[in-house]
């Protein structure tokens, strides 16, 4: 028993008391922002060499949806136009906001009007996730993984991931959708009670990824359905996720 | 006839591979496999000139070397060829997948099931849906069905439990929900920097080991010989991917256990390791670090503070909960004696990685076939004899402390070592392939074996990329270990082996 005290005494206090406010160091890639300053003559390394077409110029975007994170537009271009912040604060219900503009230097939030109005009265105190790996390359899932640890507990708010479709409020997807999975997922959803959300989770979801254009795949699925939530990364961080689906549901702690 | 050997990551002609008639293909098989030390790396096909070639690629532990040889068919539908599973029971799940891909019977094979389903299979007539399971009768006989999609965060994957009672006779597993074309895509997008993503996410859990395997392969084929330093900083990275995914292994350990103090401990010491990646290269899971030819996020000495200080703090912690975990009567009792694979079983199907040494089966690529710094400071495998659930997660825990010494080793040797001067060269990505080659990588991710063979057609396109998880053959160890098992010592089971459904089903 001694031992056990020892053990707990030795880890300290593991989690973080307010998961809106860690500070992800500089390294981290989140958020990009492009500069306004012009591009050199005729220049179009970056576009030329995204593995996942992410760029368009004239005017230059970035979409966050289609991002790697490969950073390797950054070390291509003379002219410092691109960089990434360490702003994880990346997950928006609206796809467009996550193509990032030139000179946008604005967070990427959720767009108000298009929450549905009953998830905030149903989930705001209690939200419920099945998540669903169809072709996810396990580390999404690690890191879905990783929002219950002791560090980012996200369970303290009544937001965990259940069993079975059937006690859940929402499906949270990872990987780019395969074919061999395509109708396991759908059955999958048809479980789940209404009303119910759908939540993408990493650039292989959103948009594919690098896996975009396999004859493997089968994406029917976002066609029928509007997802709710988008959350960037090649995994995202779980601070994206976590304030994400916070965002979202504008999570109400507390009693009142 | 002759033989050709060629040591890892070295990339030799096409035409210099001897073509043998598959009677004395088989015949050379028949006797490499002789020798103990020699084991099946690859063994694959693809379209050639209007013809099928197969490459077979068998490793000798001993003379740290690799048998390369192949034969051809022309194309038929109707071809069948004598199994070479009936002697070497490890060639099971090559033959499925030659089987899968091209239509070839393999007589004699006793379990001709699809690998993975895939997109591109020689007969799409053949559905997943039908797979043929082994089917069990008897009074107290019936079968317990789980997935594709299981009760956690967790891959999709199918597991039949054929039982007596609540006793496993033996457990089916069938895969390829995962399967995302990722070979067929390596073909088809043809810049270097899209070709390391898709190694990147072959498997998210062994970004550095696949990554790696593929980079070692184009630096083969441009022949490129990176510095000391960069060998250096993918040894460690490696392990310190195989410490972050062990820690976290051990936690699932736990969890299903229902130990909370291990699960909890455990979880919370992988994150500073994963962070470490972060502050390192900006990912926890170390994508964008391995890159060919050069290192994209230098070490500086303050990195080099911070992880000595890490390792230090870990290590306390570590072991003082992996003591009182491995101490524990109640985890022991769920531990000792649980699945079962012996060293005979683990011999013949052929399991590499953890999944051999747990069984008392030396197989390790470090100490074997040694690539980037395990040449200069040569790697000592761990191995236990148990076979059981617990030398399994004894493997880890001993494993992680392997690892954290071997780092620091690596960490001594960093400062006499130059800076790295290589620049960030675009001119790469124009570069061409050599035409009609062919390479051969071999790496030790955490999980074991990884093994990527490139080939190159007349204009120096990637013909095939081929692309082995260790996972291809240990799930048949997981199947094994189930068996006269209780069903619901299974969560136990599968967390002990943790294999990769998408590094199977690619």
């Amino acid at each position: 028993m001694f031992e056990v005290f020892k053990i707990w005494k030795h880890q300290g206090k593991q989690y973080i008391p307010d998961l809106t406010k860690p500070v992800l160091p500089t390294s981290f890639f989140g958020r990009p922002e492009i500069s306004s300053k012009p591009c050199a003559e005729g220049c179009s390394a970056c576009k030329d060499i995204c593995p996942t077409h992410a760029i368009k110029l004239e005017p230059m975007t970035l979409d966050f949806g289609k991002c790697v994170l490969c950073n390797e537009c950054t070390r291509v271009c003379t002219e410092e136009k691109i960089s990434f912040t360490s702003d994880y604060k990346t997950a928006t219900n609206e796809r467009s906001r996550l193509i990032v503009k030139e000179g946008e230097t604005h967070p990427i939030t959720i767009n108000e009007v298009l929450v549905r109005k009953e998830i905030r009265s149903y989930f705001g105190r209690s939200l419920k996730l099945r998540q669903v790996s169809v072709g996810g390359d396990n580390s999404c899932e690690w890191e879905l993984g990783a929002t219950g640890n002791p560090n980012f507990d996200f369970g303290r708010y009544g937001i965990d991931f259940v069993a079975s479709p059937r006690h859940a409020d929402g499906l949270v997807i990872t990987g780019p959708i395969t074919e061999n999975m395509a109708e396991a997922l759908q059955i999958c959803y048809d479980a789940i009670p209404a009303p119910k959300i759908i939540i993408l989770v990493g650039v292989d979801a959103i948009s594919g990824g690098i896996f975009a254009g396999s004859d493997a795949l089968n994406r029917t699925f976002l066609d029928k359905y509007t997802a709710d939530l988008y959350v960037p990364g090649n995994p995202p961080h779980p601070l994206t996720f976590i304030n994400g689906v916070m965002e979202m549901i504008k999570l109400k702690k507390g009693w009142f | 006839m002759e033989h050709l050997t060629i040591k890892n990551n070295e990339s030799i002609r096409l035409e210099n591979i001897p073509v043998y008639t598959y009677y004395d293909f088989y015949d050379r098989v028949m006797e490499l496999h002789k020798n103990k030390a020699c084991h099946c790396v690859n063994y694959f096909g693809f379209d050639y000139d209007n013809k099928l070639k197969f490459i077979c690629c068998i490793a000798d532990d001993q003379e740290r070397n690799i048998h390369i040889f192949s034969f051809e068919l022309t194309k038929d539908k109707n071809i069948q060829l004598p199994s070479l599973t009936v002697d070497i029971n490890a060639y099971h799940i090559y033959e499925r997948e030659i089987n899968e891909n091209f239509g070839i019977q393999f007589i004699g094979h006793p379990w001709m099931k699809h690998v993975r389903y895939a997109h591109n299979r020689a007969d799409t007539t053949i559905l997943m849906k039908d797979h043929p399971f082994i089917k069990v009768t008897g009074e107290e006989a019936h079968e317990v069905g789980v997935g594709p999609i299981h009760a956690g965060i967790i891959e999709p994957g199918h597991f039949r439990f054929l039982c007596q009672g609540e006793e496993v006779l033996h457990l089916e597993i069938q895969l390829g929900y995962q399967h995302r074309g990722i070979e067929e895509l390596y073909s088809k997008k043809k810049h270097l920097l899209q070709r390391t993503i898709l190694s990147e996410s072959i498997s998210g859990d062994t970004t550095v080991g696949h990554t790696l395997a593929f980079v070692q392969n184009m630096e083969a084929f441009y022949e490129l010989k990176v510095s000391k330093r960069i060998e250096l900083l993918r040894s460690m990275a490696l392990e310190l991917e195989r410490i972050a995914i062990h820690t976290g292994d051990l936690s699932a350990f736990c969890h299903d256990l229902a130990y909370q103090l291990g699960s909890e401990v455990f979880g919370a010491l992988r994150t500073p390791i994963i962070n470490f990646f972060q502050f390192w290269c900006g990912n926890r899971f170390a994508k964008g670090l391995i890159r060919t030819g050069y290192n994209p996020y230098p070490f500086t000495p303050e990195l080099k503070e911070r992880l000595i200080k890490l390792l230090d703090d870990f290590e306390f912690k570590f072991i003082e909960m992996a003591d009182k975990t491995f101490s524990l009567p109640s985890v022991l009792n769920r531990f000792e004696k649980t699945g079962i694979v012996t060293k005979t079983q683990t011999e013949m199907i052929g399991a590499v990685g953890m999944a051999a040494r747990m069984a008392g089966v030396k197989r390790d690529i470090r100490a074997s076939h040694p690539f980037a710094y395990f040449k200069q400071i040569p790697y000592t495998p761990v191995l236990l004899s148990g076979g059981d659930v617990y030398a399994r997660g004894m493997l880890r825990n001993l494993e992680v402390q392997f690892s954290i010494g071997y780092i620091r080793s690596l960490l001594e040797v960093l400062e006499t070592l130059p800076e790295d001067t290589t620049k960030y060269d675009t001119s790469l990505y124009q570069k061409n392939l050599p035409s009609e080659s062919f390479s051969i990588s071999l790496t030790e991710g955490w999980r074991g074996e990884i093994c990527h063979c490139a080939v190159t057609d007349k204009n120096g396109e990637l013909l095939k990329y081929k692309v082995k998880d260790p996972s291809l053959h240990n799930w048949m160890a997981l199947a094994l270990a189930l068996r006269n098992n209780e069903i619901s010592d299974f969560p136990i089971n599968n967390k002990s082996f943790n294999l990769s459904y998408c590094g199977n089903d690619l």
